[in-house]
């Protein structure tokens, strides 16, 4: 069923490159650096992240901090703000010919929403309507690098980032660290089903670059990318 | 005992759910809110609680969705999300809890509409269906069946004018208004009646002033409530 729906689009122009990973991967980092990359090379470049529709944001914001969200609401308030991104701006800039680089696609939601409950299935139908990426890297940082990351750079949990809805533990930082470690294993299982290009997170920054570039340029023929300047005509002033 | 269209919500048990939910249906009609209160009173007057929903009244994005149907422009899969989301949540905070209690939840309209709007906007069946799946199976859904030129009439009554959204006028079917009204809706109309038999729709004229068609609602719906020993006493007397 998911081919099906996706291979109406197989024909777009552009290409599509997702970030996985936990929170304090480094799939950020790598996914910053490799869009410098692209820019400073010229290359037509767009990139997106999760959560940031401005329209649904709003709704989103409001029910984190009252704490509405149930694992329903959670899976489709997300499915919404990544629909909203998808059809104003992946899916036109796809079809016009870019490269489309986004930070989380829908196997984070795949991840999350099946660690809260939801039916893996239902949560995969949800997204069908979105294209496989070209290539979709998986920061692989063991629990306890990705955790200390986190911890130290960003002291305060919030509810929801700390799985808290979940009753694993009233304390934020424990429950944090049991919600990323079955995050971790939901991830595990995807890599062989979707395909991931796993980059080891524990390499020197610079080391996942050269994979990353590598990788890219292995499957994507980067300069059918460049930026086309169109120059002026040349228009003679009358004398 | 009730049950959910597939897997259901995480974590809601249907069994223990005492209360009934029933379902009115039909196209954008005014007149559907008038007939709800006055069967609301009738089953108020029997002595029954009842809980009412319907489509953009949910606490966590009800005001949302209505503020960005001013004037932006959804893409169809956001839209169709937005809806299950405002859906999902009057479902597990609203429906849930109420029919736990034994309440009667009357809702106007239900995943159909929802439906039937998504696809003809052109969601996949199979897509819009799984999307749903969370819903519970009503007791009863009526279908108000309205011709289209009665819906024009109830509409223009009603505001003097017909609602962007309502007239479909996202998808492009003609930039004239009452042009587009007709077609869009005689499309959600199609879709129903292929709904019809496949979720049990009850159909009931709805091309007549709201009180008989309230009345035979209040009948219909008064054979699904267990009565109370003197209602049908009081029944006899109410002013329907």
């Amino acid at each position: 069923m998911i081919s099906r729906i996706s291979s109406q689009e197989t024909s777009y122009a552009g290409r599509l490159i997702a970030v996985e990973g936990l929170d304090g991967s480094g799939k950020s980092t790598q996914v910053y650096l490799l869009k410098r990359f692209m820019e400073l090379s010229g290359l037509k470049v767009f990139f997106t992240e999760w959560n940031s529709s401005l329209i649904v944001k709003k709704a989103t914001k409001k029910g984190k901090k009252r704490q509405l969200l149930t694992p329903t609401t959670f899976a489709l308030i997300h499915a919404t703000d990544f629909a909203d991104r998808y059809e104003r701006q992946i899916r036109p800039l796809l079809r016009a010919g870019y490269i489309v680089l986004s930070d989380r696609y829908s196997y984070t939601a795949f991840a999350r929403d099946a660690v809260r409950g939801c039916d893996p299935e239902w949560v995969r139908q949800l997204y069908s309507f979105a294209v496989k990426p070209d290539i979709t890297f998986f920061f692989d940082a063991p629990l306890e690098v990705a955790l200390k990351r986190i911890l130290v750079g960003r002291p305060k949990l919030k509810f929801f980032e700390a799985g808290m809805d979940l009753g694993f533990s009233s304390d934020t930082v424990e429950s944090f660290r049991i919600f990323q470690e079955k995050i971790y294993s939901e991830y595990r299982k995807m890599i062989p089903e979707f395909g991931f290009f796993t980059v080891d997170g524990t390499l020197p920054i610079e080391r996942q670059q050269e994979l990353m570039r590598a990788a890219v340029e292995a499957k994507i023929d980067l300069p059918c990318f460049a930026s086309r300047v169109l120059r002026p005509k040349k228009i003679s002033l009358p004398r | 005992m009730k049950r959910f269209y597939g897997k259901g919500l995480p974590g809601v048990d249907p069994e223990g759910l005492s209360g009934k939910l029933i379902v009115i249906e039909g196209g954008d009609d005014f007149n559907r809110a008038t007939q709800l209160e006055m069967v609301k009173d009738c089953l108020e007057h029997n002595g029954h609680a009842t809980v009412n929903v319907g489509l953009k009244r949910s606490t966590l994005v009800g005001r949302e969705l209505a503020e960005v149907q001013q004037g932006n422009t959804l893409g169809p899969a956001t839209l169709s999300l937005f809806y299950a989301t405002d859906f999902a949540d009057q479902l597990e905070n609203r429906i849930v809890p109420a029919l736990r209690s034994g309440i009667i939840v009357l809702a106007d309209r239900y995943i159909y509409t929802l439906m039937a709007r998504d696809i003809v906007r052109g969601a996949d069946r199979d897509w819009v269906k799984s999307l749903y799946s969370i819903a519970l199976v009503p007791d009863a859904v009526f279908y108000l069946q309205v011709n289209v030129r009665q819906l024009v009439e109830n509409n223009l009554q009603q505001n003097s004018t017909l609602d962007y959204w309502d007239s479909g006028m996202d998808i492009g079917l003609s930039r004239e208004l009452f042009d587009s009204f007709i077609k869009y809706q005689r499309l959600i109309q199609n879709e129903f009646h292929r709904m019809q038999s496949e979720y049990g729709f009850e159909v009931i004229n709805g091309n007549r002033p709201p009180r008989p068609v309230a009345r035979e609602l209040c009948a219909r719906v008064a054979d699904l409530v267990e009565p109370l020993p003197t209602a049908s006493i009081v029944a006899s007397n109410a002013s329907l």
